[in-house]
């Protein structure tokens, strides 16, 4: 596994060495700067030099680095590095290089107890936090026997994760569904790729220890019942031979893959495909899942760009709402690409605000509040200075970015949520439904 | 130092403690006139630590001391290993803080000082048996760090007593600690009873302890020649059935849950899969069962669970003898893969390159998921280079229009390393599917027509490789591709278009004055477009006679004489040989057919197949090579036999050993296809049985890949130039013959065992001839 942790700063100084093995050298802190840092050449987060291999991910303004040698399990090194820039935000709020010089102590003694030998070791931040404090927070609680004992316990799990008396005078459960749609146009208007995540949180103020199902208007087959007609699972072949249409048309949506929480029973839903837990109090994020048939586009954009002789641009770009006339998306930002060579730009629009970026080669066009089934348009013209050597501009895609309350790209509906306890008290469930962009991208 | 000193530098303290922390390596604090050197620091250090004395109750100024010196251990190239003795006085001190403190010290230094540290052994020993566990497992994890003799030998007794705490924290630190005696002192280690111990915590309640015990089997299997790691089923299936209790340990606390689904704690999962691999099934329902019940594991958050998932339900199917059990699974693999590509770009990458590998091994998976491996336009470089491999691997006739559609697009993005990978898949794709082949021509033209120098280059090299694959089909568009000769200054686009000049010499109007042009900076060029020069001249010669006498001499000449390449020279002198030996064979040899090459070059041989496939997820699976090549350390994995492991089929093997021949080593896919004869590309040689002189050999050539009527059609094709040709050569063959001195059969043998002077001598008469030829034949 992990030899070593290292952080460099952007300059390259080596901030932070922690040395798991006594395979990882000092040494190998100059021959990450200079092959990596000093190098753009390397364009991967991966370099293996003789038997030592460099991970790297780069984050705010620091390196950080995994040395492993050997052929080490790569996902757990990226997987690790991620989770400790988890770590570090939520200790330090910004994990940066004024952090690091801020909190070397700090940091070095975290390292030590998620990292034993180099194996991850619990990563919890908040198990953590009960015994490795901040500056000024005395750890008086890690120096009685008892109170130790309670961490040790938690931190391998020996502990049941859910109190047994958690009491409230009103028993309420919400859920949102929040999907991220990402689309890819081409510049002829075919689609090439639309696709949504999204992602169920829930928040759950229930008393004692609450059975959940949770029931969404999906078939919840994976693959047209394949899966689910080779478990012996329950009437799973019949639909395959539905088309998507009728699918579609029965207000149904499949999801293509989900990921649970961990208190969802993963293998009644594999046996059966029902969603059960005991849900955590308070707020967690039950599913994830990821949906490619079927997507409804909130919006249709249809930019005409055009490059006139080499001096000047020309852009129109049309964005029509595609959701009922009820709803409303927010904060919707269009991003226009500009050549590199812009000099200056005019807008002008039917709606909202247009400026000129120039550090962002964009044209930010805002709407605050944007109606469904309305259209706006904009035009704009861009200038160009002249240059020695002519080159293709590449035209980098357009974008959008937006959220809208109330409207699922999925169709994904919640159809129930039924919570099961012993003492049988009614709860009142709640559930808000918004869809934000992804990555929504036009080329033109 | 008084008591005024003393309140006076403690004010000061915090002050010069945050300056110290934002600038102390690069700019001392300009106050401190004992900061200018590192022998003042670390005296100011000292001060520092044993400043405060009785009245710094919470030892606050040691404290921020000890602080300021891990602070400088990192960054100041080791001057703080001064304060060694220093520190270890502080260790004794009654707070948890600096005890930590104290220890991380201790790790990083004792090997530069094992004679100071050894001061510090008695206080980790006494640790080892605190009343609070958290102090047990520190004293435990610090002490089996140090790399010193002593150190190691005083820990075992502890070890032991510590394997089998009544608290699981201890516990599992205590299993890692094993691994960690093991590295520093194997034999110890194996002749003590410490392994069969660890064994025995397998059986341990807490599951975050079991997986402790097995990561640490498995590091000491990956490091041993010796010791050999085997779980039976009903092992494998109690660890598969604690698989979800690991991550119970992540549900403590309730307000964990907001952000943890993103990235939590299941590294236990991690290391449980991990020793699945060394679960031999012994039979095939067990092997179904133990993957079906892993198969939940694919829905997890982490990608290291998911992909290790993968590679162990990889593994278990080559056990599993019903197909359609295995179609299942397969099915099961494509979704969390595609879902891992909304993870960072470094885990996009690594589910990228082993979708790769397990596209191989099981074309079933992913096989409906193209579009979501079309490139986003801020993808990182190499997330965009490997989904690009992948859409080649995935393209089919029934995609192959979006395919191409999205890949022109690619081609006019800034990155000129994609840009050029886009143009090459184009043309991949062209020799791949042969119904599509029109379509990708006409994107590559279309592309070529934008005079972008790259992109030009880069469609040469593929459209001379369309020729290959499909010759006499696509020749229309070699007026295309010479139109764009002159934006070409790359060494492998010009060896490109030089070959087809070569080729189609025939066809091309300017043949020869376009290779005299490349010809006039011959000693310039790369022996790349040398040898390709050379080849070029020689089929120009035979094909066009008159236009090629006068440049095959000179050619023949600078190769065989001014080179120091021994493949030019070697080459050089072949044809030669060959010209002045018999022209009809010569033709026959050089412009016979060749078998037309396949797409399917970068694929693994079986072997590296089933190596990697054991090893998804690993670092070895973003090479794509034998793990022997880049890890040399790496302990094999292979395929153990069992009754129920299914042997792949025999002709599975010879076909993928067939396809695994890349287009540049033609010599070996024509040893294994027993035509060897037939392969001759432009490096392959196979005009060797000249050597052996059996001739009779020569023509069954062409016929043996059944191309017998191609080289016919070559021939009628060549009518035009064939009777001036035949004269030609005759010609220059007469003048070989006058050289020698010898007739018929026995020149080839003369000419062999010429030395080089007497090769040196023939030269100038071998042009002579030629030109006497030229002569005649005006």
């Amino acid at each position: 596994m992990l030899s070593g942790i290292l952080v460099f700063n952007q300059k390259g100084e080596n901030l932070i060495f922690r040395a798991f093995r006594s395979d990882c050298r000092p040494r190998l802190a100059d021959i990450f700067r200079i092959q990596v840092i000093a190098n753009p050449q390397v364009r991967s987060p991966i370099l293996t030099l003789g038997s030592t291999t460099f991970s790297h991910v780069k984050h705010e303004n620091i390196y950080l680095v995994a040395v492993t040698k050997s052929n080490a399990n790569a996902a757990l090194v990226f997987e690790f590095l991620y989770r400790l820039i988890v770590l570090g935000r939520s200790y330090f709020g910004k994990f940066d290089e004024e952090a690091v010089k801020n909190n070397f102590v700090l940091i070095y003694e975290l390292l030590d107890e998620i990292l034993d030998f180099g194996y991850p070791q619990n990563t919890e931040t908040d198990t953590l936090k009960m015994y490795i404090t901040t500056e000024g927070v005395k750890s008086a609680i890690a120096n009685s026997p008892t109170d130790s004992s309670r961490i040790t316990q938690q931190a391998t799990g020996a502990l049941s994760w859910r109190r047994s008396d958690i009491k409230y005078r009103k028993n309420e459960a919400f859920v949102d569904v929040i999907e991220d749609v990402n689309l890819l146009m081409s510049a002829t208007g075919t689609v090439l790729r639309a696709d949504v995540n999204g992602q169920i949180v829930m928040r759950a103020y229930l008393t004692g220890t609450p059975e959940c199902k949770f029931g969404l208007n999906d078939r919840l087959l994976l693959d047209s019942g394949g899966s689910s007609s080779a478990n012996g699972g329950r009437g799973g072949g019949g639909i395959s031979g539905n088309n998507k249409a009728t699918r579609a048309a029965a207000g149904s949506v499949t999801l293509e893959d989900c990921q649970f929480h961990q208190c969802v029973k993963l293998g009644r839903f594999d046996a059966d495909r029902i969603i059960s837990f005991v849900p955590p109090d308070g707020e967690f994020e039950l599913m994830r899942y990821r949906a490619t048939e079927n997507v409804n586009l909130p919006f249709k954009v249809h930019p005409i760009v055009r490059e006139i002789g080499t001096t000047k641009v020309e852009y129109s770009v049309a964005i029509k709402a595609n959701y009922s006339s009820k709803l409303f998306a927010t904060n919707v930002v269009v991003r226009i690409p500009t050549p590199l060579n812009t000099a200056k730009t005019t807008e002008r629009t039917s709606q909202g605000r247009a400026k000129y970026e120039p550090e962002q080669n964009n044209i930010v066009w805002k709407i605050p509040r944007f109606s469904g089934q309305s259209e706006y348009v904009l035009n704009a013209e861009a200038t160009l200075t002249s240059m020695t050597h002519q080159k293709a501009w590449s035209r980098p895609p357009l974008s959008l970015s937006f959220s809208i309350l109330m409207f699922t790209s999925s169709g994904l509906l919640v159809r129930y949520l039924k919570v099961f306890e012993k003492s049988n008290y009614s709860s009142v469930k709640w559930v808000r439904y918004m869809t934000r962009a992804g990555s929504y991208e036009i080329r033109f | 130092m008084s008591s005024g000193g003393d309140a006076k530098l403690f004010a000061r303290v915090p002050l010069v403690f945050i300056m110290f922390l934002g600038f102390a390596p690069y700019a001392p604090p300009l106050g401190s006139r004992f900061a200018q050197t590192p022998q003042g620091k670390v005296a100011e250090l000292r001060q520092e630590l044993h400043s405060g004395g009785k009245k710094d109750k919470n030892y606050s100024a040691k404290k921020i001391a000890l602080k300021k010196i891990v602070a400088n251990m990192t960054m100041s190239n080791n001057d703080m290993v001064a304060l060694f003795p220093d520190v270890i006085e502080c260790m004794t001190l009654p707070s948890l803080e600096i005890k930590k403190m104290c220890f991380l010290f201790l790790v990083n230094y004792s090997r530069m000082k094992p004679e100071v540290a050894m001061k510090a052994l008695p206080i980790l020993v006494d640790d080892m048996e605190d009343t609070n566990p958290l102090v047990r497992a520190l004293a435990l994890r610090t002490i089996s760090y140090v790399h010193v003799r002593e150190f190691v030998e005083a820990t075992f007794q502890p070890l032991k007593r510590l394997m089998q705490d009544n608290d699981p924290y201890v516990r599992k630190t205590a299993a890692f600690c094993v691994a960690k005696l093991y590295e520093h002192d194997k034999k110890t280690v194996e002749n003590s009873d410490l392994i069969d111990r660890l064994n025995r915590m397998l059986k341990d309640e807490n599951p975050t302890v079991v997986s402790s015990v097995l990561a640490s089997l498995c590091d000491i299997w990956g490091r041993s020649e010796s010791i050999s790691l085997t779980i039976d089923y009903v092992s494998a299936s109690k660890l598969v059935s604690i698989l979800p209790d690991c991550s119970e340990y992540d549900l403590l606390n309730p307000s964990n849950f907001k952000k943890d689904i993103n990235g939590q704690n299941r590294w236990g999962q991690t290391y449980i899969l991990e020793a699945l691999m060394s679960y031999v099934p012994q039979d095939t329902a067990e092997a179904l069962l133990l993957a079906e019940r892993v198969a939940p594991r694919l829905s997890h958050q982490n990608s290291a669970v998911v992909l290790t998932s993968c590679r162990v339900i990889l593994y278990l199917m080559n056990y599993i003898a019903d197909e359609k059990h295995i179609t299942s699974l397969c099915r099961k693999l494509s979704p969390p893969l595609v879902t891992l590509l909304s993870k960072p770009p470094e885990v996009q990458y690594l589910a990228l390159r082993n979708a790769i590998l397990i596209l191989q091994k099981r074309p079933e998976v992913l096989r409906n998921d193209i579009r979501v491996f079309f490139c986003n336009y801020n993808d990182p470089i190499y997330v965009k280079v490997t989904k690009l491999e992948l859409m080649f691997m995935l393209t089919t006739k029934d995609n192959i229009s979006i395919v191409l559609a999205e890949l022109r697009e690619y081609a006019t993005e800034i990155d000129v390393h994609f840009v050029r990978k886009a143009v090459r898949a184009i043309g991949k794709l062209a020799i791949k599917i042969e119904s599509a082949a029109k379509q990708c021509i006409d994107t590559l033209l279309e592309l070529v027509g934008a005079k972008i120098p790259y992109i030009v280059q880069e469609a040469t090299v593929v459209i001379r490789n369309i020729f290959r694959k499909y010759p006499n089909q696509y020749e229309s568009i070699i007026s295309h591709v010479i139109r764009n000769i002159d934006d070409l200054d790359e060494p492998e686009a010009k060896a490109a278009v030089i070959w087809i000049i070569g080729q189609y010499a025939d066809r091309i109007e300017n043949s020869d004055g376009l290779l005299q042009d490349y010809l006039a900076t011959f000693h310039d060029e790369t022996i790349e477009v040398q040898l390709a020069l050379l080849t070029a001249t020689v089929k120009l010669f035979i094909q066009r006679p008159t236009k090629g006498q006068q440049l095959v001499p000179q050619v023949l000449k600078w190769c065989t004489e001014e080179t120091d390449d021994p493949d030019l020279r070697d080459r050089g002198y072949m044809y030669w040989r060959l010209l002045s030996t018999d022209p009809a064979t010569a033709k026959q040899v050089v412009m016979g057919q060749k078998p037309p090459i396949t797409a399917e070059s970068e694929k693994l041989d079986p072997r590296t197949l089933e190596e990697l496939c054991l090893n998804v997820g690993t670092l070895a699976t973003v090479y794509l090579k034998p793990i022997h090549q880049v890890f040399r350390a790496a302990r094999p994995r292979r395929l153990q036999p069992s009754p129920a492991l299914q042997r792949p089929r025999v002709e599975d093997g010879t076909a993928s050993m067939l396809e695994y021949n890349p287009p540049t080593a033609n010599m070996a896919s024509a040893s294994t296809s027993n035509s060897g004869l037939a392969t001759i590309t432009t490096t392959g040689n196979p005009i060797s049985p000249v050597n052996v002189a059996p001739p009779p050999t020569f023509p069954v050539n062409p016929n043996a890949t059944g191309g017998g009527a191609g080289a016919d059609a070559i021939n009628a094709a060549d009518s035009y130039f064939n009777g001036i040709g035949s004269q030609q050569m005759a010609a220059m063959d007469l003048g070989g013959r006058g050289d020698g001195g010898a007739g018929g059969g026995g020149a080839p043998q003369t000419q062999f065992v010429v030395t080089q002077n007497q090769q040196q001598g023939y030269q100038p008469q071998y042009a002579g001839g030629a030109a006497t030829g030229e002569l005649l034949l005006l």
